[in-house]
């Protein structure tokens, strides 16, 4: 797995990316805007074609007033692996769906809807996952509060 | 651009087609043997063939991501016990793992030599327990039987080593939690010997059987492009014909010094998976006989337990292959004792969204062979 090729191809095929970490996993930032299209490069792109979504999950930057959303992506093909960043603004958290690229994002983004109330515009079925329907709040969000947690 | 948020009561009211007089909804679980856990499927049906699954999650969510928020690294690692109680031992690795890579902590060969041969056991115990509630789900309870003795039989040595039988909390940042005692390595040998016969033994009762093989062949097929955009990964993805084992592809532990092949299947139908997890043990088998013998003298614990961990402001991934899949515990920490955010990706969780794919069309009988053969742990999907 070369880094330095990856690093090279992504600059290439897409200038606005931000590479900001290198070790020991590559990470990108990309804005909120050009997040869809670069997520379909990095999925068809035959140099780069990053078939796996490991993972997504949010960060409450709570001071920031920031959502940071991390997808995981794999591509078995090259052996790449690399962690794509978005930060989205906390008082409006909208972002626009990956499930029809990977499939899997489908529930991993009911997870992040249902525990960080992150809305994801033309998502087929957003709904609570772990949670039921009429729970109020979203328990990740550093500011949660029901009234069975304990001081601390 | 819309966003429309749905409910489950919805969902069940909305009728899909005319024909909805022949189409009823039918619950399975959340208390359903099959499931083995409390995981619930609403299945809509005609007749006997499935017509849509709709998993309903959460009956065991404890939100460990959350309680983690307080927890020291040390203190987390007891929790991953809960999510694949299975697979302690790796999930207990997969947390140290991130902790020492990032926290500049140096293992010796000694602890890496035992966590390798404790995660394989531990993988043997899963896959055996595995075994035998797969033949149970098909109908045979004898193997149901077999599997558990042979489980048995490694839980005590398990328990032996590290006091307990399900919740190890054994490998620690820095080490394992005691040394190994000194009649480990001859237990071990003599419970391989005992394995390799009974494994011949499943092999004749399961796997020569053509009821088993009528069962399970061509049922619930997942193709390889279905594999990789659901995220699979362990025996699920290898069935389906894709290499793709962390062992191999990122050896940690002393991966790198032992020779084990990674089994992989054609089609990626239940009799493959089934086959997959056979091979594997066997492997597993032989890892175990490469390292039993060559354990090097060292120290146990290379640091001291009352030393806080505090990990650099930053974010860590890392992961480990357990008996189901990758195990990654991805780690945000601002520099204090507790991480500002930990959350696991869970091999369960993606392994069990293909069902909704997969199991489409099938008759309901054909359904539990499916999910037995995903081999299904609820508190990891539900975390």
């Amino acid at each position: 797995m070369n880094k330095l090729e990856l690093i090279k191809k992504i600059n290439k095929l897409f200038s606005e990316a931000l590479i900001i970490e290198k070790n020991p996993i590559i990470k990108i930032k990309i804005s909120k805007t050009k997040f869809i299209s670069f997520m379909n490069i990095l999925k068809t792109n035959k140099d780069l074609s990053f078939d796996m979504l490991y993972d997504h999950t949010a960060i409450d930057w709570i001071y920031k007033n920031e959502f940071e959303l991390i997808y995981n992506l794999y591509s078995t093909t090259y052996g790449y692996h690399i962690i794509v960043s978005v930060n989205i603004s906390r008082s409006d958290p909208r972002i626009i769906t990956v499930s029809n690229i990977w499939s899997i994002s489908e529930w991993q983004e009911r997870e992040t809807y249902d525990l960080f109330g992150i809305l994801y515009e033309d998502h087929k079925d957003l709904r609570r996952l772990f949670l039921n329907d009429d729970w109020n709040g979203y328990p990740l969000r550093k500011d949660y509060k029901d009234n069975f947690m304990l001081e601390r | 651009m819309t966003i429309h948020l749905r409910n489950l009561n919805e969902i069940l009211r909305t009728p899909k087609n005319n024909k909805i007089e022949k189409e009823y909804f039918i619950n399975m679980g959340p208390q359903h043997p099959s499931t083995h856990g409390v995981l619930r499927l609403i299945l809509r049906v005609e007749g006997e063939i499935i017509k849509e699954i709709i998993p309903v999650l959460g009956y065991i969510h404890r939100g460990i991501e959350k309680i983690g928020e307080h927890q020291t690294y040390r203190q987390f690692i007891h929790l991953t016990d809960r999510c694949d109680y299975l697979s302690a031992m790796i999930n207990n690795w997969a947390v140290a793992k991130v902790v020492e890579s990032h926290f500049q902590i140096e293992t010796n060969d000694r602890i890496e030599t035992i966590r390798t041969i404790l995660s394989e056991l531990q993988r043997l115990q899963s896959h055996t327990l595995w075994w035998g509630v797969f033949a149970m789900d098909l109908g045979a309870l004898t193997g149901f039987f077999y599997g558990y003795r042979d489980r048995e039989m490694l839980t005590e040595i398990l328990e032996d080593t590290c006091g307990s039988r399900l919740t190890m909390n054994f490998i620690q940042p820095g080490g394992l939690m005691y040394d190994i005692k000194k009649t480990f390595s001859l237990k071990v040998k003599k419970y391989l010997i005992h394995l390799k016969a009974k494994i011949n033994e499943y092999e004749d009762l399961i796997s020569n059987n053509i009821i088993f093989q009528k069962r399970t062949q061509n049922i619930g097929i997942l193709t390889k492009e279905m594999a990789l955009s659901i995220g699979a990964t362990g025996p699920v993805l290898r069935a389906s014909g894709i290499c793709h084992d962390l062992r191999k592809l990122e050896p940690y532990g002393v991966y790198d010094k032992v020779k084990f092949a990674v089994p992989i299947g054609n089609t990626g139908d239940s009799w493959d998976r089934y086959l997959v997890r056979i091979e594997e043990m066997k492997e597993s088998i032989k890892i175990i006989e490469q390292l039993i013998d060559n354990i090097p003298p060292g120290k146990h614990m290379t640091m001291k337990f009352a030393s806080k961990i505090k990990l650099p402001t930053g974010s860590y991934y890392g992961h480990v292959e357990t008996a189901r899949g990758i195990l990654g515990v991805f780690i945000v920490s601002d520099g204090k004792e507790y991480p500002y955010r930990i959350h696991l990706r869970s091999p369960c969780f993606h392994n069990l969204w293909c069902i909704t794919k997969i199991a489409i069309g099938l008759k309901l009988a054909d359904l539990v062979a499916v999910l037995s053969t995903l081999d299904l742990i609820i508190p990891d999907i539900d975390r």
